[in-house]
């Protein structure tokens, strides 16, 4: 029994039995394959988190945030700056207690580089409903290469609790259609 | 102090025994009481958390909002510290005396030092909730840095873990008495070995929380000006990740410990199982990565080494686990007459009896619910999806309440009668219990697993960000999601609270079990005989063991690429 010494003394030489043996095999395969997937992804796979990271002040980082917020804002949404960056630029986004900041105007199918940091706690980019989820560290810029995929207004929510304001920090992401086929299409209408 | 001046101090002579009426063990009694002590410290806290647990899933349940912001905060901190750290830790060291002293036949080394141990842990846990109650301190069980609680909150946390690790030295001390006083021949019992793995690694784990909570206490006392926060993750889950094993290989353990004791159930193979631990201690610290796959700066290669456990060695030995334990017991039943059709073994099992049902309920929720989710959860890419939203609470009440708790609850049903020797009263309550607490906890799992898959925050006071500036919405299935997992919460709650209720009632007011007493829950008819005779099963026919991982496995496997389908359907981002 489980609660009393093994019978056999010298158990580690007792032949296992053949059903232990196959499940092992299945069990130790299968791990194998799922480690081997991890890697494949990076090869088949387009949804990988770069490691890209630099250490920086907050203040600095801030500094960074504010002078990209100047270059592209494009209009205001509840006294929030909505940036429009070029496509395939370095963009920048800031969470601090508690707001994401500024609200991002992106394209879709076009690549930004996108930069996150956080002026004082953690914070938990959490991207919805797409469902991307990223750590976010004071003092460690993080760069993503991100290309949405859909068309919409997206919303940045925090999943890292960052004290008591923690379920009032939001912010938005804008994806339009991108600008060749938006006036294409606007041409279509006018021809019509 | 060294293991022999313990055993100097305590000396021979002073021992005392009684002898047990159902096994014929010797039972040193220091050992009973200490154990006792401990498992009523573990209840007390159980309950104290439990219903810090009800209010944060009432206020989580969008129709009954119950708590205010600040108190939800409040209460989830302490929710975290007494049921993930105190009625575990409590209950394992318990546990640990059980399977040295009382198992072997011995005495316990140094019961006083073992009782200033106790009192340590008594005190870290008392200064903990008075801390967390305190206000100031709502940083949630991981307390991640730059937000800092009160210098006495990471003390308590020290002051509890030093009391733990003297528990630890007292089981090694133990077993080093038991070898040389020749208590028992060849090698220790299969459930000693798994103690014993349970204990190697809170040894690990335990300086890992040294290690990262000393500086931050001193961080918090103004003494040093900067925790490094990624540098805090990276220790902090080598104790945050690493005590979840020590509740997998005491929990597992306590499985054997029940398929023996009710059903006189045997190691298909001692090798196999004794391997499969070995691989936890081996392997499952490289755990503490998980934790961090969606942090900046981390390289694909050492997150792929580290969360696969080092090519998932560690969930190798836990799917041995999952075949060798179920296959114990149908071997065990086919010897004891019950050999029609695949499954008559497990049909006529004692369900009745809430420490078989409450084993056998943990063992597949743990596999089913907590196991799959936990590789899904710590795959490099797919770790995205979930980071940080309620799918992670879900999958760790998958482990901690599903598998380890409801096993601790169930061994309490054979700890009542031999060791506080005490008949259970309430049976018909009792019986119910496992079931109550099991259906609630695997309901809290699976909604809020739902929910976090479609994006719901873990920690979250609000989900309809109804003060926020930017507004956002939560689909009506995410908010459906939260309102069942609060159903269900009430559900575990209630079994929680008729467990609470038997234990205490049981140990105040329980018929005293004297000798030829039947049990309220008798062990099975075939579990003393079968004491007799041990060592590995020779059976070799298990085919409802064979059904049953073959349906975990097919599980697991599609529920595995499923979770890469959606991944696939994300943006793109490199």
């Amino acid at each position: 029994m489980a609660v009393t010494p093994p019978a056999q003394k010298i158990w580690w030489n007792e032949p296992i039995e053949r059903v232990e043996l196959i499940w092992i095999v299945i069990a130790f395969l299968w791990g194998l394959f799922m480690f081997g997937f991890m890697i494949a992804w990076h090869f088949i796979g387009q949804q990988n988190l770069n490691k890209e990271a630099y250490r920086i002040a907050p203040s600095n980082y801030e500094a960074k945030v504010e002078e990209f917020a100047k270059k592209h804002t494009v209009r205001e949404e509840q006294g929030i700056p909505v940036v429009k960056p070029p496509a395939g630029t370095d963009v920048y986004l800031l969470g601090r207690l508690w707001q994401w900041w500024p609200i991002l105007e992106l394209e879709r199918g076009q690549s930004y580089r996108i930069h996150i940091s956080s002026l004082d706690w953690q914070h938990g980019f959490s991207l919805q409903p797409t469902n991307i989820n990223i750590q976010v560290h004071p003092g460690y810029e993080h760069v993503i290469t991100l290309t949405p995929t859909e068309v919409g207004e997206f919303g940045i929510i925090c999943n890292e609790f960052c004290g008591i304001g923690h379920h009032m920090m939001t912010g938005k992401i804008h994806v339009t259609e991108p600008q060749k086929r938006a006036e294409a299409a606007e041409r279509l209408a006018e021809g019509r | 102090m060294t293991a022999e001046t313990v055993v100097g101090v305590a000396g021979k002579a002073d021992a005392e025994y009684r002898t047990c009426q159902y096994t014929g063990l010797k039972v040193d009694i220091a050992a009973q009481t200490l154990i006792k002590a401990n498992a009523v410290a573990a209840v007390v806290f159980l309950m104290l958390g439990g219903i810090m647990g009800l209010l944060v899933a009432l206020t989580r349940w969008p129709a009954v909002h119950l708590l205010p912001a600040e108190w939800f905060y409040l209460a989830l901190t302490g929710h975290g510290a007494n049921v993930l750290l105190f009625w575990i830790i409590f209950f394992e060291i318990a546990v640990l005396y059980f399977a040295s002293a009382i198992l072997l036949n011995c005495r316990l080394a140094a019961p006083k030092f073992a009782w200033v141990g106790f009192v340590l842990m008594v005190a870290g846990a008392l200064l903990a909730n008075v801390t967390v109650l305190q206000g100031e301190s709502s940083v949630m069980f991981t307390s991640y840095p730059p937000m800092q609680a009160k210098p006495n909150f990471y003390l308590s946390l020290i002051l509890f873990a030093v009391g733990a690790l003297i528990g630890c030295a007292v089981f090694f001390a133990t077993l080093v008495i038991a070898k040389e006083e020749g208590t028992y021949q060849g090698s220790i019992p299969l459930v000693t070995f798994g103690a014993l793995t349970a204990a190697i690694i809170a040894v690990f784990t335990i300086a890992s929380g040294a290690i990262i909570l000393i500086p931050t206490w001193l961080w918090s006392l103004g003494w040093i000006s900067d925790i490094d926060p990624l540098m805090y993750k990276v220790v902090w889950w080598a104790m945050g990740h690493s005590s979840q094993q020590i509740n997998v290989s005491a929990h597992v353990s306590i499985w054997y410990l029940i398929a023996a004791l009710l059903l006189g159930a045997k190691p298909l193979s001692e090798k196999v199982s004794r391997t499969a631990f070995f691989m936890y201690i081996l392997f499952l610290q490289l755990a503490s990565a998980h934790h961090l796959l969606a942090e900046p700066g981390m390289t694909a290669s050492w997150k792929i080494v580290n969360t696969s456990y080092m090519m998932y060695l560690a969930v190798l030995g836990s799917m041995v686990h999952g075949l060798t334990v179920p296959g114990a017991i149908e071997a065990a039943q086919r010897r004891n007459g019950y050999t029609k059709g695949a499954f008559e073994w497990l049909r006529k099992a004692p369900w009745g009896n809430p420490a078989f049902a409450g084993m056998f309920l943990s063992l597949v929720m743990f596999g089913f619910i907590g196991g799959i989710s936990g590789v899904v959860l710590g795959t490099e890419q797919l770790n995205v999806l979930m980071h940080n939203t309620i799918y992670v609470p879900g999958h760790f009440h998958g482990t901690v309440v599903a598998g380890t708790t409801l096993a601790f609850m169930a061994v309490t049903y054979l700890v009542l009668p031999l060791i506080f020797q005490r008949e259970v009263i309430w049976p018909k309550l009792a019986k119910l219990q496992p079931y109550l607490f099991g259906i609630g906890a695997a309901g809290i799992s699976l909604f809020m697993m739902g929910a976090g898959t479609l994006g719901v925050p873990r920690r979250h006071w609000d989900m309809t960000f109804s003060d926020a500036p930017v507004s956002f919405a939560h689909s009506a299935g995410a908010f459906l999601m939260m309102g069942l997992n609060g159903i269900f919460a009430v559900v575990a709650a209630l079994g929680g609270a008729i467990f609470v209720l038997v234990v205490v009632g049981t140990v105040l007011f329980g018929k005293k079990v004297t000798s030829g007493h039947k049990l309220t829950f008798p062990l099975h008819a075939g579990g003393g005989a079968a004491a007799g005779h041990y060592g590995s099963h020779p059976t070799v026919k298990l085919p409802g063991t064979i059904i049953l991982v073959t349906i975990f496995f097919t599980c697991f496997v599609l529920y595995y690429f499923i979770n890469w389908k959606y991944l696939s359907e994300l943006w793109l981002f490199r």
